[in-house]
């Protein structure tokens, strides 16, 4: 399919918003389940861009920034992915192929912007020395615009320079054995994602209920939706149940509207 | 104390609540959040000091190091905010002992927040969206973006009102048993999921054969290394790898680095015919 250059611009804006959202974390613009939806939306093929979307939030399902260390970048990896795969009429495996390795330049890119970005915290030092709100205001938010444009910039290369014929040409390009075990591998790089959640959560004492979710869903064939519910359920019972938490409960019952909105908070 | 106390009004904190959503915008190596948690602070220092003198102290003092989980930020600026209002109103408050607040609340924040945002809320919803997703339903995207975004913003708004309102209360709150209550449920909901996921979402297949026999009625059964894992528990194969990538990321190998190894293992096992 030709690119018109509306479709274009409207995925250099998109770059620009999931490019932002890498770094701010707050709307997850950045996350390939919203990332390749809209990519499918601007290039007419939703459908592909949701179907790859899930595909590689599966994968990235783990990928998150704690404290100051770097997780592979999914904005990049998702929007290239989304516009190779949808404009070189490519399939979902070749999608996790193109995607894994921009993940991991985009990793490099982050980490590049995100020492620019020391200059910006300078510079504000300065402005709050001469009480300059609005400088101050300025230079929290232009900071943005390096992280937008780490993203947006190669979009929109691969946007311009790539059509479908040299799409099929780099991907015919591999081997056979190549694309084939890629696939096979796409089902079980997942673990590196839950590897990653269980190694933050930390809480070994707590690791039985993990292996009651194994037993469970390895012999019942029940939606992920109704093994939400009996996780929050099991959840509730425990904390309700446990003994150090009796005391608590006690205090809290002539406590005031104070613990109402945390336990508020807490449903 | 003198009678004229600037109190935030709601416009203010809504104020605050909108610049939190930009809390990482300037996130740098040097102070992390530093510029951002000046920026939150910004309308409650407008509001509170009328002089430049202590309008420059105030923001010098909240551009130092800050860091957190930043969907549970609000908390920290709102109990800030309220300091600098005491501060202002002629309480003796020095600059050390709102820096040791923010410092001494960022920990145990990020300690509640990352379980609770990274390991639970955002894997569950993501995972349920992509749950739909797959078969290519717009449901998915949109249950995810809604559900994650309606309880960060609820954090976020909530956080910074009861931060404010609390003001040092927050810090007994803090030491209450509510928050491992709450720190330990969603612990145990999101390693629930996590241990559905990793039986029901990973596909490794390992199809050798190990012995081929015809019974009596000339039936052939083929009996491969699959079949029998699946005998003893399906999914044992992947909860084995899960807790090798585990021993791996603890020894410090990086994700990616891993993610390219499997790559190269599925190649390899596929040339070679052991996976499929």
């Amino acid at each position: 399919m030709e690119i018109q250059l509306y479709q274009v611009i409207l995925i250099f804006v998109f770059a620009c918003i999931a490019g932002m959202g890498s770094v701010l974390d707050e709307f997850q613009t950045h996350r390939p389940l919203i990332a390749c939806t809209i990519i499918g939306l601007i290039l007419g093929d939703i459908q592909t861009g949701i179907i790859l979307g899930g595909t590689l939030e599966l994968i990235a399902l783990g990928w998150m920034n704690i404290g100051a260390a770097q997780s592979p970048d999914s904005a990049l990896a998702s929007i290239i992915s989304a516009i190779l795969v949808i404009v070189g009429h490519q399939s979902i495996q070749a999608g996790i192929a193109i995607a894994l390795p921009v993940a991991a330049a985009g990793q490099v890119l982050t980490v590049f912007a995100r020492t620019i970005t020391v200059f910006f915290q300078h510079a504000a030092d300065r402005a709050a020395e001469k009480v300059n709100f609005r400088l101050l205001d300025f230079l929290h938010m232009s900071a943005l615009v390096v992280q937008a444009l780490r993203v947006a910039i190669p979009a929109l290369l691969v946007t311009v320079f790539m059509n479908a014929g040299s799409v099929q040409h780099l991907l015919n390009s591999i081997p056979n054995v190549v694309t084939g075990g890629l696939n096979v591998a796409g089902g079980f790089i997942v673990a590196v994602g839950y590897a990653m959640v269980l190694n933050m959560m930390g809480a070994k004492y707590l690791m039985p209920f993990f292996f009651l979710g194994f037993i469970l869903a390895s012999y019942l064939n029940f939606s992920l939706l109704s093994f939400g519910a009996i996780g929050l359920i099991v959840a509730f019972i425990y904390t309700q149940l446990n003994p150090k938490y009796q005391q608590h409960t006690q205090t809290a019952a002539t406590g005031s509207s104070e613990t109402l909105a945390d336990d508020m908070l807490e449903d | 104390m003198s009678g004229a106390v600037k109190k935030l009004n709601k416009k203010d904190l809504f104020n605050m609540f909108v610049r939190s959503n930009f809390q990482q915008a300037s996130f740098n190596y040097e102070r992390i959040h530093a510029l951002g948690f000046c920026f939150d602070m910004i309308p409650a220092i407008k509001k509170f000091y009328k002089t430049d003198e202590e309008r420059r102290l105030a923001l010098k003092r909240h551009l130092a190091f800050f860091n957190t989980t930043p969907a549970v930020c609000g908390p920290v600026v709102g109990v800030t905010a309220a300091m600098e209002e005491a501060r202002s109103d002629g309480e003796p408050i020095d600059d050390g002992s709102i820096n040791s607040l923010k410092v001494g609340l960022m920990g145990p924040l990020a300690g509640v927040g990352d379980p609770l945002i990274w390991g639970t809320l955002r894997p569950i919803t993501a995972a349920l969206g992509a749950s739909f997703a797959l078969n290519g339903n717009i449901l998915g995207p949109l249950l995810f973006f809604i559900s994650f975004n309606a309880v960060r913003l609820a954090l976020k708004w909530y956080g910074i009102t009861y931060g404010y309102q609390a003001g040092m209360g927050i810090v007994k709150d803090m030491a209450s048993n509510t928050l491992t209550k709450l720190t330990e449920g969603a612990s145990i909901l999101g390693l629930f999921v996590m241990g559905v996921l990793v039986t029901k979402w990973t596909k490794i297949n390992v199809p050798v054969v190990i012995s081929q026999t015809t019974n009596q009625a000339g039936v052939k059964s083929t009996m491969t290394v699959q079949g029998i894992l699946d005998q003893l528990c399906p999914g044992l194969l992947a909860l084995g790898l899960t807790f090798l990538m585990m021993y791996l990321l603890k020894k410090k190998a990086s994700p990616i680095l891993l993610i390219f190894a499997l790559f190269g293992v599925g190649i390899l096992g596929y040339w070679l015919g052991i996976l499929k």
